[in-house]
């Protein structure tokens, strides 16, 4: 039988002024990740609604990745911390309901960093990878 | 219904080489919205916009979206071209099909699948966008520059000659900074001091610029055009207006054993002190580390021999508020520490010296008076090893040194080679050297004249270990062109260690929320399109806090700066960023939540009157966006629990939208 290879749907959250510069970066510097990673661009990690990842996890994301700016390099001074904190409390409960802590991820990424932003995102896709698809938050009936 | 023009470009061969630009443009034909779709080689050329303004016409299109390279690039150049065709800018959105997908794919299908996705994103959002109005606010007209070294004094100058005010925060007690410390100055051999003083004094008397010294900045709030900043004047126990700068003072002083940091510490000045005879302000300052009245209160000789009377023991530090509409950063660099070089024996051997403290030495004003002498016993070398790179171009030395290149030291060390032999001829000079990098006017021959009129011995390889031996140094280094190990016998050791920002640069960039890279310089805009902005509004970048810059570079960069401060100022009003928070009054239930996360206390609550059941009329407390002050973080939509704060631009429908067309 022939397996069809699995590629996870995977939604990145970036912030603008440094994160989204940041893949920008990895992209001037032809720095290759998975395209199953798509970036999503806000205007600071605190805009980030937990409710965007429920849903992305309801549409049949298999993996959420948040990132920022470092901590107290935020252009909006304290976004990211409210970030932090937000997203640990969202991800304990995911992981409650049964999405895996892998599947979600918070990670600071500077303007400066294309080569950790690659690399984040391809250790990220493939951590999703190995846990195969997320059935258990997938509202089947955004399916039709 | 929106009408949607989609429009991919293909970027020469940077989009279209790795997405099949046409597939992609077909595929989101069909998407909601969307009634045209098409593709061309340079959407950014004036044919390209030309012919997006053409089908916002014949289309009647109300929303765009632009399958191009980053928005970071070409957003505002879009928005631009829809307000020329008159639909409202904020009715664009990018697909980023460059950045974030062609350069970094090398199979066709896959990028141009991905692109499919990224464009349907975009017209997923566009769907929901709605016209925006960014407001206005004023710009105060005062630019504040930090750092008053050579780039924050030619930065200070231009724009106060444009007839603006200038304000110069300097940590020191002068301004001056590194090129005050130089002996002369490559490749013309002028003297550093003959060049910088009269611009110091320029600096002084210009009657737009006013300069804070032993001052630093404590905080920054607001936004460009309108900066809140904290100027921290430190306490330095003399009256700066009442001072005279005679010197009695620091001559009088009984503590004399205080290091003497302006000769870095080879010399040793009093505990009050003018650092150097040509100093801006030329006020005392007193050292109150060292001072034995602010330490014991027994001495008060310095306030005895002062006859304007000057010396105040219990001068506290003071704070000043002050606006600004525009802030450059001119922090600089210092030479790293030699802690982590021990091989060059730095710490055994008096006689193993850095390069600037060379130039101190080699300084008609510095603590030899110019003339050359080993530091450790005063006679005159008559063998000199320059060492090249010292923690520079370390890339396998991350943890001791700097990855990058330093760019100043190999001229300087050509300098220093052809000043020592012009200056003495019995002198013999060897530089070892990983390459030599003359990269600049009149640099190359500079370079060729201490090799060949001055007789340098210029050696391609690295030193791997200096030793002290009885007074002398045992240099043990490899030539790499003659392929053979050296010891060579030297009086004195230079060591060109690596440059790095000044450790104040780091803190700084938190206050001004300007970005750094990982070397702790600050990031420009666009490194060849923007390069003295920072990305952030308002924050421009002047000299080496920027990166490693020789004096003709900074002075043209801290030109640069001015010019984009005097085109920032000269404005009246800016026109802000409509991308902010509002609250839905009907929603909102008057909690606060919204009001205690605003980094910039945007947020009010006022009671307002609501039309109520049955013809009454309800008081409620609701929550209102001050949109001049608001930065559009978003960070309160996310606190409100009702949902009724949301982000223009950015609202949570749109990004809803966009999560389910990348999840579809």
């Amino acid at each position: 039988m022939q397996v069809n290879e699995y590629k996870p749907k995977i939604v990145a959250f970036c912030c603008n002024w440094c994160s989204y510069a940041g893949a920008d970066l990895a992209g001037s510097n032809r720095l290759a990740y998975p395209a199953e990673v798509k970036v999503i661009r806000v205007p600071c990690s605190c805009r980030v609604n937990p409710m965007f990842i429920l849903r992305a996890f309801q549409r049949g994301a298999d993996g959420v990745i948040i990132c920022g700016c470092h901590p107290g390099d935020c252009h909006y001074t304290s976004g990211n911390y409210y970030t932090r904190r937000r997203m640990a409390l969202l991800f304990s409960m995911l992981d409650y309901l049964g999405i895996e802590k892998e599947r979600t991820r918070v990670e600071w990424v500077s303007a400066a960093e294309g080569a950790k932003f690659a690399a984040t995102m391809n250790d990220f896709v493939q951590t999703v990878t190995a846990l195969g698809e997320n059935k258990r938050l997938e509202d089947l009936r955004c399916k039709k | 219904m929106q009408r949607i023009g989609v429009f991919v470009c293909w970027c020469g061969s940077n989009i279209a080489g790795t997405v099949d630009v046409a597939k992609v443009a077909e595929a989101l034909k069909s998407e909601p919205g969307v009634v045209l779709s098409t593709n061309y080689q340079y959407m950014c050329s004036q044919a390209g916009q030309e012919m997006i303004k053409e089908a916002v016409k014949e289309h009647k299109l109300t929303g765009l979206v632009i399958c191009s390279c980053s928005p970071r690039m070409h957003e505002a150049t879009f928005r631009k071209t829809a307000a020329a065709a008159g639909i409202n800018p904020y009715m664009v959105e990018i697909a980023n099909i460059r950045e974030q997908c062609s350069w970094i794919h090398k199979d066709m299908e896959e990028g141009t699948e991905k692109a499919i996705v990224l464009g349907r994103t975009a017209i997923a959002k566009v769907n929901l966008n709605a016209p925006l109005t960014p407001g206005e606010s004023p710009v105060t007209k005062r630019a504040l520059v930090i750092g008053g070294g050579i780039a924050g004094i030619q930065t200070a100058l231009d724009i106060a000659d444009a007839g603006f005010y200038v304000d110069i925060v300097e940590k020191k007690p002068t301004i001056g900074g590194k090129m005050a410390q130089l002996d002369k100055t490559f490749p013309t051999l002028d003297c550093a001091a003959c060049i910088l003083t009269p611009k110091m004094v320029d600096v002084a008397q210009h009657e737009r610029i006013r300069i804070f010294s032993y001052s630093e900045v404590e905080s920054v709030k607001g936004f460009v055009g309108n900066f809140d900043v904290t100027i921290r004047k430190k306490a330095r126990y003399v009256k700066e207006d009442v001072c005279t700068g005679c010197g009695l003072c620091t001559e009088k002083c009984p503590q004399k054993k205080v290091p003497n940091e302006f000769n870095l510490g080879m010399d040793n000045r009093r505990a009050i002190y003018i650092p150097f005879a040509q100093a801006v302000p030329k006020v005392a300052t007193i050292d109150a580390d060292y001072c034995t009245m602010l330490k014991t209160g027994k001495c008060g000789v310095c306030s005895k021999v002062c006859t304007a009377k000057a010396i105040d023991y219990t001068q506290k530090d003071e704070f000043i508020e002050e606006k600004y509409g525009a802030i450059v950063a001119a922090t600089g660099f210092n030479p790293i520490s030699m802690d982590k070089f021990d091989e060059f024996a730095y710490s055994q051997s008096k006689d193993v010296i850095t390069s600037l403290e060379f130039e101190r030495l080699m300084n008609a004003a510095g603590p030899t008076a110019g003339k050359l002498l080993r530091p450790s016993d005063g006679v005159h070398p008559h063998k000199i090893v320059f060492v090249q790179c010292v923690g520079s171009r370390c890339a396998s030395c991350a943890e001791k040194g700097k990855e990058y290149c330093s760019k100043i030291c190999c001229m300087y060390t050509a300098k220093h080679a052809m000043l020592t032999r012009d200056k003495y001829p019995d002198t013999d000079v060897t530089v070892f050297y990983i390459d030599v990098r003359t990269p600049g006017k009149q640099f190359d021959e500079f370079y060729r004249r201490a090799v060949e009129e001055y007789g340098v011995h210029y050696i391609k390889g690295m030193v791997g270990k200096v030793s002290p031996e009885g007074n002398k140094l045992i240099v043990q280094g490899s030539d790499l062109i003659a392929n053979k190990q050296l010891k060579i016998e030297a009086d004195l050791v230079v060591l060109a260690a690596a440059i790095e920002p000044d450790k104040s640069a780091r803190p700084l960039a938190t206050m001004l929320t300007a970005s750094m890279d990982t070397n702790d310089f600050f990031t420009e805009a666009h490194p060849k399109l923007r390069p003295v902005e920072s990305p952030t509004a308002g924050i421009f970048l002047s000299g080496a806090c920027q990166g490693p810059k020789d004096i003709p570079e900074t002075v043209s960069q801290a030109g640069a700066a001015a010019a984009k401060v005097i085109g920032l100022l000269a404005k009246d009003k800016l026109t802000g960023n409509p991308c902010v928070a509002h609250s839905d009054e009907m929603m909102c239930n008057g909690c606060s939540s919204c009001e205690k996360v605003c980094p910039y206390g945007a947020i009010t609550y006022s009671d307002k009157e609501f039309r109520g059941p049955n013809r009454t009329t309800l008081i409620r407390r609701v929550a209102s966006v001050n949109e001049a002050i608001c930065q559009g973080c978003g960070c309160c939509t996310v606190a409100c629990p009702s949902g009724a704060m949301d982000l223009k631009g950015f609202a949570s429908k749109q990004i809803m939208a966009e999560v389910d067309a990348i999840c579809k």
